[in-house]
């Protein structure tokens, strides 16, 4: 039972990093009707951006406050990785808008394999580490000899990620914007008659995308210390799975999705084989298309035309 | 009397190759309601989405309030304060009546929202109580009032509609053309309209087309339209009936 809480605990800070990469994939399919295949790269980009801030914060500015340089990390990288996002979306989706539909799919594929030889090539192809900044945790209870803890890490993590999903929440559901990107995720042609900008609106949404999952990298270089070039695609691909399952377009479907992933994963690993643990994840991918395509949270398409 | 407030002049718009419309004229003045009618496939929707900018005419030019927008892009247009209640509704399907509004207000003063809110639903009082639901719940006929009012919640200066009563039944069709007409006798808004429901889209309008084939072939007065014996013969009841005779 201790066992187990502790893997509950482990598998949901997993999860939220799923889930906040996962809503890239989600909104970015909601609102062009394309799976970015490059969004994984983006993660691991954004991972290497947060990395190199906490190497020109600790080094050369000489910032000891570790809550500071968490900070400005993510701060950081948030900003760079929307720009780089914002870039890859003018260049290398917007002019095929109107294409035929693989092509901005086949596009992302080439996004996604320059970006992480770019990090090949620029960073090394090793892995990059960074000292563990937060090691302090609480012990929950301990009972027969097995402490069960909760590190300040895996509290941030939860912290940043409700409050964030809540802003993220209250940005598409309540505000002018959010309206408009729902607006062009259900009508673009409409969207365009009643005066958005949609290609502007898809930019925003792109940048969107890139925050999050920028939060996502940056915590994942604090909570695992480590980072390589190629770190963009099995998360990736996982968050994606949990899109899928949650429902792809649904935004609660990809945290809920996100959840589940992180939960099967680090439970698999726990009480099965670890060596088996991306099999786990991906058979949940592959059953989740067979049984269930449209989703947990999909949409039955019952509207009126 | 002053340039028209809707200018098209010898517009062609194609659809691949397929030519669509012909090189089209037509204007509409200010305080007007201007009516297209016109069989099934003859370019009336085009034109009125080409006006939009959507497709765009590849030849002729558009003007809208003295501005050129054949070169515009669609979004652009809106801003100008010209509104369209398209073919087929597209009323957002997942969005709740008044976020659809709110859609509608985008080109809007946000400060005015409440105020034109109220005179919108009061003009469709059946919206008032439909505010929280879907759009995509509503029946036809609902929809195309929400239509309408998500046309007007920007104030624009020329309201667009096409077929408005497309499918509704007779008694919704009449609070549709009676709510047209008072917006344009009471608040001289201009109304271009593409009808196929020709009679009464023609007693109400001030001028009227005919287009065949992404032409225009007939132009007048409505009630001149009315009595022409082709606009009979082709469009109204009546004159398919004495053809059959």
């Amino acid at each position: 039972m201790d066992y187990f809480v502790q893997q509950l605990i482990n598998g949901i800070t997993l999860g939220s990093i799923y889930g906040l990469i996962a809503i890239g994939y989600t909104m970015v399919f909601g609102i062009v009707g394309m799976v970015n295949f490059a969004h994984g790269d983006v993660f691991m980009v954004s991972a290497f951006v947060a990395l190199i801030a906490f190497l020109i914060l600790t080094t050369w500015l000489g910032v000891t406050s570790v809550a500071l340089s968490l900070f400005l990390m993510l701060v950081a990288a948030m900003l760079f990785t929307s720009l780089i996002n914002w870039v890859i979306e003018r260049v290398a989706y917007r002019p095929l808008r109107g294409s035929f539909r693989l092509a901005p799919l086949i596009s992302a594929i080439g996004m996604s394999i320059f970006l992480s030889n770019f990090v090949q090539v620029s960073q090394g192809p090793l892995n990059k580490s960074v000292p563990p900044l937060v090691q302090r945790e609480f012990v929950l209870f301990n009972r027969n000899n097995y402490p069960v803890t909760l590190s300040y890490k895996q509290l941030i993590i939860w912290g940043i990620t409700a409050v964030l999903l809540l802003a993220f929440w209250y940005l598409v559901a309540r505000t002018r914007l959010g309206r408009a990107q729902r607006a062009c995720e259900q009508d673009k042609k409409m969207a365009a008659l009643v005066g958005i900008d949609v290609d502007r609106t898809i930019a925003i949404t792109f940048v969107i995308a890139a925050a999050l999952a920028a939060v996502a990298g940056t915590m994942y270089v604090m909570y695992y210390g480590v980072v390589s070039f190629s770190d963009g695609f099995v998360p990736g691909v996982k968050a994606f799975t949990a899109a899928v399952l949650g429902g792809i377009g649904s935004l609660p479907g990809a945290v809920v999705g996100g959840l589940l992933i992180g939960l099967i994963e680090t439970l698999w690993s726990a009480y099965f084989s670890i060596d088996y643990k991306d099999v786990a994840a991906f058979s949940i991918l592959a059953i989740t298309l067979i049984f269930l395509p449209q989703g947990l949270f999909g949409r039955p398409d019952v509207e009126k035309v | 009397m002053s340039e028209p407030l809707l200018c098209v002049r010898g517009v062609k718009t194609y659809y691949g190759r397929v030519q669509a419309l012909k090189g089209v004229d037509l204007d509409v003045n200010d305080g007007e309601i201007v009516t297209l009618i016109g069989a099934n496939g003859a370019g009336k929707s085009t034109l009125m989405m080409t006006v939009c900018g959507n497709p765009r005419a590849r030849e002729g030019t558009i003007t809208f309030a003295g501005r050129d927008i054949t070169r515009l892009p669609t979004h652009e247009i809106a801003r100008l304060k010209l509104a369209q209640a398209p073919e087929g509704r597209r009323i957002f399907p997942r969005m709740t009546v008044l976020e659809n509004l709110q859609m509608g207000a985008t080109t809007a003063d946000p400060a005015e929202f409440d105020r034109d809110l109220e005179r919108v639903v009061g003009l469709f009082p059946y919206l008032s109580r439909r505010l929280g639901q879907r759009g995509g719940t509503l029946s036809g006929g609902e929809q195309q009032m929400l239509a309408i009012a998500r046309a007007l919640m920007s104030r624009p200066r020329l309201l667009m509609l096409d077929e408005p009563s497309l499918g509704l039944a007779p008694l919704i069709v009449r609070q549709i053309f009676d709510a047209i007409r008072r917006l344009n006798a009471e608040q001289g808004l201009s109304v271009f309209l593409v009808e196929q429901n020709a009679f009464h889209a023609l007693k109400l309008a001030h001028r009227g087309y005919v287009m065949v084939n992404g032409l225009i072939t007939l132009t007048g007065s409505g009630r001149e339209l009315l009595e022409r014996p082709e606009v009979k013969s082709a469009y109204l009841e009546g004159g398919r009936q004495q053809v059959a005779r």
